[in-house]
């Protein structure tokens, strides 16, 4: 058997590298795509001359492993399998793209069980050695990491579907349930080792795989929608940590590498999430945020007397807006609920045509997803150069006529600045409140996710108009083409 | 219009309004130019110099003063001066109107308008003619440079064939345009600098010029109106007070700038403080007129108290006249260069204009001081925000030493790790582990560069590849010998089917995405 394989293998991890490098520009990210398509269709036919060389000894003969039926089987799994992926991909809706992703994930933790189960029901356990122990602790954690990121991707996908309750659920005790399970599953892990019967080491290993569907479930239950960004990219960080496990336990350094590169990517995501929200990791992971509704609300409000607040028309909003030299609409996870996008673009391009400088003002948590309204703008046609980071407009608002505020809540809460008291004091807002008129788009004066009352409601350049965020921004639109044309 | 520059009356003040170079300009306003013979003698400007710009000299006071429309001069005109002034004519000077109301009352009653170079507003746009700013900066440099006068040693540390000589060390209260400018001097001279101000926001700046910010255990913003300080809390105040009685006994060298609008200045230096200095120390009060930051320093005067050296002068920028009278004169001329638009040698008082609206004090027999707000015009404020975004919050309190435990156990699992994989495991293993660490790290340089617009384009990408799973199932398929192979090879099938789903949907997706994705136009 030659090594060509191994090169191939190689240069898909090359491959790999480059698609994750092209990503991180707009020029560049298809090219970056593509790169990745190449690499993937590398490794598999590398992986099938791989094995299809690999041999074994039956009676006197040496045979080749991978027979007819071996090839059929793998063919029929590989065709099934893009057929479906292919569906999914048409299909989903772009404001559906969390939960896609989260679900993708789950299905790599799901393999990664799988094809630690099927190496251990492969595996000789009569040589004994370092050697041995080392492989079977990696099959152990390769199950242990897949298990739970299948089932907190399942639990992930369940809340932002919305088949789950969203808020967190906080088990009395959560923690403690939870170092058990994962001391009870490491320790599983241990004895696998000195295991010698397949059967016995099977009924250990099924074990461990319910007890990391458990702890994946467990973990991710406990978080609310909110914290959504960074479960997904730390369930995108564990899905690469599995891959990786597997390349451990396969010897294949490319899985190392891949699973390696998409670990780390996904650890990453999470951390500028966590940043941008300026919460520890550990808070958001240990969960709970946002449970406590109605507690902390108290502290900004100001000694309890009801406050008031102005409330405006579509009508009203349009003046100001024509009236504006320059307008920054700010979209928060209530626009892709509504799915309001396509009619936003279309005041973007109207306002436009009137010489009003329309831009977009996204918060690096606003949506459910690492980069979710810029997908969804995208989505409408809205040309990414006029969509711009929190820190790249913020010193544009006291510049501004008018900000709309569509579906967004806690990230223009002008209390994460000013009011020490505010459970989410100190994390980067959007400061919206600078601009000369404010319209707030919004069901009713709910708080947001946090459960934090936002004092920019209440202030006398902000206006509030009520109503599902699609009909308020259609009546915004008609009102705006009736006075256009 | 005639404009008239006078020689400074003020004993010891060496500035002049104008320089040979600012007639020239003021000439091409339109303008006639007289000055008075020996105006900036002391500036080292010579007469010839001002006529050969295109200036008349007149040796007689009251022609420049009574001929003239529009008089040009630095300190206020004394009661006698100001009663020379033709009615109806134009004064443009210091004139500090909180403290000179007499003075401007006089003015006005004889119809004239006078700009006071000392209220032009703090808006950026008026920055060219703000002439506080070029004299603090003058006075910020010439308190280092009397400092390192009085000092007995090297600003600068260096090693000698004689011995080691340490650098001074300079600490510097109140980081405003005299602050920095004071620190730049002594960074320049190769002095440790240390500042400290009551506005957080000026910290970058204060960095930028080479220093070290000192801060507070203590959260509260000093920055007022018009991006002055203000006065601040008594616990704030004794948790400064604290912070310099620290660095009094540390530092060589203090230079005090700081200042509140409208109060005398803040006493920052006891005399306890100024004993526990090293004898040979230097204070520049730099706040002597306004009272002194110091509580022994003596306007106008260097003393020697304690064996420090307080210099206490009023004058510093006078004592630097060529360079301050040159920036005065710029000021100005920029200040007539707006209000003179039809470059025709005719002053236009546009009191709509905020700026204008701002420097004019008296205007047609009324006092305009102090003039009405205006919004936001701090040039520091934008920043503001900014550092204070940077306050940590955790809405989970979790106790100090928990974390120090965790920190401290993590490294110690990760060295444990480390060892046993270095004792125990074989060689093939070391390799593979090798490629998995540097792939983390490639990872890691690869996605810092991803731009948050592209996050979850991102994501769909890596999720497809983490598809690669797929190679392992395949890997595992085919071994129908004994049971364990079949169930094996179906367990790596169903494998293979499912991260098949991973790759072809992620990668489709993405591939829907990016297309999404336009550029304007």
């Amino acid at each position: 058997m030659n090594s060509l394989p191994l090169i191939a293998w190689l240069v898909a991890g090359i491959c790999f590298i480059f698609s994750l490098g092209g990503l991180s520009r707009h020029e560049t990210s298809r090219r970056g795509n593509w790169l990745g398509i190449i690499g993937m269709v590398l490794a598999v036919l590398a992986a099938f001359a791989f094995r299809g060389a690999q041999t074994e000894v039956v009676g006197e003969k040496e045979v080749q492993i991978l027979g007819i039926a071996g090839y059929s089987l793998l063919l029929i799994a590989l065709v099934g399998g893009s057929v479906v992926g292919a569906m999914l991909a048409k299909r989903v809706e772009m404001t559906a793209m969390p939960q896609l992703v989260a679900i993708l994930h789950s299905f790599v933790g799901l393999a990664a069980v799988l094809v630690g189960l099927s190496n251990y029901l492969q595996l000789d356990l009569s040589h004994g050695g370092a050697e041995l122990t080392i492989h079977l602790i990696e099959i152990g954690l390769g199950v242990l990491i897949g298990g739970l990121t299948f089932t907190g991707s399942v639990v992930a996908w369940g809340k932002l579907e919305g088949r789950f309750d969203s808020k967190p659920l906080l088990l009395p005790a959560r923690h403690f349930i939870l170092g058990g399970l994962v001391a009870l599953s490491l320790l599983l892990v241990l004895s696998l080792t000195s295991v010698t019967a397949t059967w016995l080491g099977m009924l250990i290993l099924i074990l461990l795989t319910a007890l990391s569907f458990a702890i994946g479930a467990l973990l991710v239950l406990a978080i609310g929608g909110a914290d959504m960004p960074v479960v997904v990219s730390m369930l995108n960080s564990y899905s690469g940590w599995a891959a990786a496990a597997t390349g451990f336990m396969l010897k294949n350094d490319l899985l190392i590498l891949t699973g390696a590169l998409v670990g780390s990517s996904g650890a990453i995501l999470s951390y500028i999430m966590c940043h941008a929200m300026n919460r520890s990791f550990v808070s958001v992971i240990l969960g709970g945020f946002g449970g406590e509704s109605a507690a902390p609300a108290g502290g900004s409000g100001g000694g309890g007397e009801p406050k008031t607040y102005h409330t405006t028309s579509a009508s009203e909003t349009v003046d100001w807006l024509l009236n504006s030299g320059s307008v920054v609409i700010v979209p928060g996870y209530g626009m892709a609920v509504a799915q309001a996008q396509h009619p936003i673009r279309e005041i973007c391009e109207l306002l436009k045509k009137q010489g009003v400088e329309t831009r977009f003002a996204i918060h690096p948590v606003a949506g459910r997803l690492p980069g979710h309204m810029n997908v969804l703008l995208a989505e409408a046609n809205v040309p990414y150069d006029i969509v711009l980071e929190m820190e790249e407009i913020n010193h544009d608002f006291p510049a501004t006529g008018t900000v709309l505020i569509i579906g967004a809540n806690d990230i223009v809460n002008p209390g994460a600045q000013d009011d020490p008291s505010s459970p989410i004091y100190g994390m980067p807002v959007l400061e919206v409140w600078k601009a000369e008129h404010v319209v707030v788009l919004k069901r009713s004066m709910a708080t947001g996710y946090s459960g934090v009352d936002n004092p920019l409601f209440y202030k006398d350049n902000t206006a509030m108009l009520f109503g599902d965020a699609k009909a308020s921004v259609d009546g915004l639109l008609q009102e705006l083409r009736n006075r256009v044309g | 219009m005639i404009i008239g520059i006078p020689r400074e009356s003020g004993s010891g003040e060496c500035r002049v309004a104008a320089t040979p170079e600012s007639v020239k300009k003021l000439i091409k306003l339109g303008y006639q130019v007289q000055v008075e013979a020996d105006c900036g003698g002391r500036a080292c400007f010579q007469d010839e110099q001002f006529v050969a710009a295109g200036a008349k000299v007149s040796a007689d006071r009251r022609v420049i003063w009574g001929e003239s429309d529009l008089v040009l001069k630095v300190l206020p005109p004394t009661t006698e001066e100001a009663g020379w002034l033709k009615a109806g004519a134009t004064l443009a000077s210091f004139v500090w109107p909180a403290v000179n109301k007499s003075l401007v009352d006089q003015l006005a009653s004889r119809n004239v308008t006078v700009l006071a170079m000392d209220c032009v507003p703090r808006v950026s746009r008026a920055q060219k003619l703000d002439a506080l700013s070029s004299m603090a900066n003058i006075a910020g440099y010439r308190a280092v440079v009397e400092a390192a006068g009085a000092f007995g040693s090297f600003f600068t540390g260096q090693i000698t064939a004689a011995g080691k000589v340490p650098p001074a060390k300079v600490l510097v209260i109140g980081a405003g345009v005299a602050g920095l400018s004071a620190i730049g001097t002594a960074r320049g001279l190769g002095a440790i600098v240390r500042a400290f101000d009551t506005r957080p926001a000026v910290k970058e700046q204060v960095q930028s010029m080479g220093a070290e910010f000192l801060e507070l255990d203590f959260k509260e913003d000093g920055e007022g109106a018009g991006g002055y300080a203000k006065v601040m809390s008594p616990e704030f105040i004794k948790a400064e007070m604290d912070l310099f009685a620290r660095q009094a006994k540390e530092v060589d060298i203090i230079v005090t700038t700081a200042l509140i609008p409208g109060k005398p200045a803040p006493k920052l230096i006891t005399a306890e403080m100024v004993r526990s200095m090293r004898p040979g120390s230097v204070i520049v009060d730099m706040a002597a007129e306004q009272g002194g930051n110091c509580e022994l320093t003596k306007p106008g005067e260097k003393i020697c108290a304690e064996g420090v050296t307080i210099i206490g002068y009023t004058d510093l920028p006078s004592r630097l006249p060529t360079q301050s009278s040159t920036l005065y004169a710029n000021n100005l001329v920029n200040l007539l260069t707006d209000m003179t638009p039809a470059k025709d040698g005719q002053l236009v008082v546009n009191m709509d204009d905020q700026v204008i609206r701002g420097t004019t004090v008296a205007h047609q027999g009324a006092v305009t001081w102090p003039p009405p707000q205006i919004v936001n015009p701090s040039p520091t404020s934008a920043a503001a925000p900014a550092a204070k975004a940077e306050v940590k919050h955790e809405t989970t309190a979790y106790p100090k030493w928990l974390k120090q435990v965790l920190v401290g156990g993590g490294i110690a699992l990760i060295s444990w790790i480390l060892a046993m994989i270095g004792l125990y495991a074989p060689p093939d293993f070391v390799g593979h582990f090798t490629v998995f660490v540097l792939s983390c790290f490639i990872g890691w340089q690869v996605v810092w560069n991803v731009t948050p617009a592209l996050h979850t384009p991102l994501m769909s990408v890596t999720n497809a590849i983490s598809g690669i799973i797929v190679v392992g199932g395949i890997m595992q398929v085919g071994a129908f010998g004994s049971w364990g192979g079949v169930f094996g090879s179906i367990l790596a099938a169903l494998a293979v089917l499912i991260a098949t789903v991973n790759i072809v949907g992620g990668f489709m997706v993405t591939q829907r995405m990016l297309g999404m994705f336009r550029k304007q136009g």
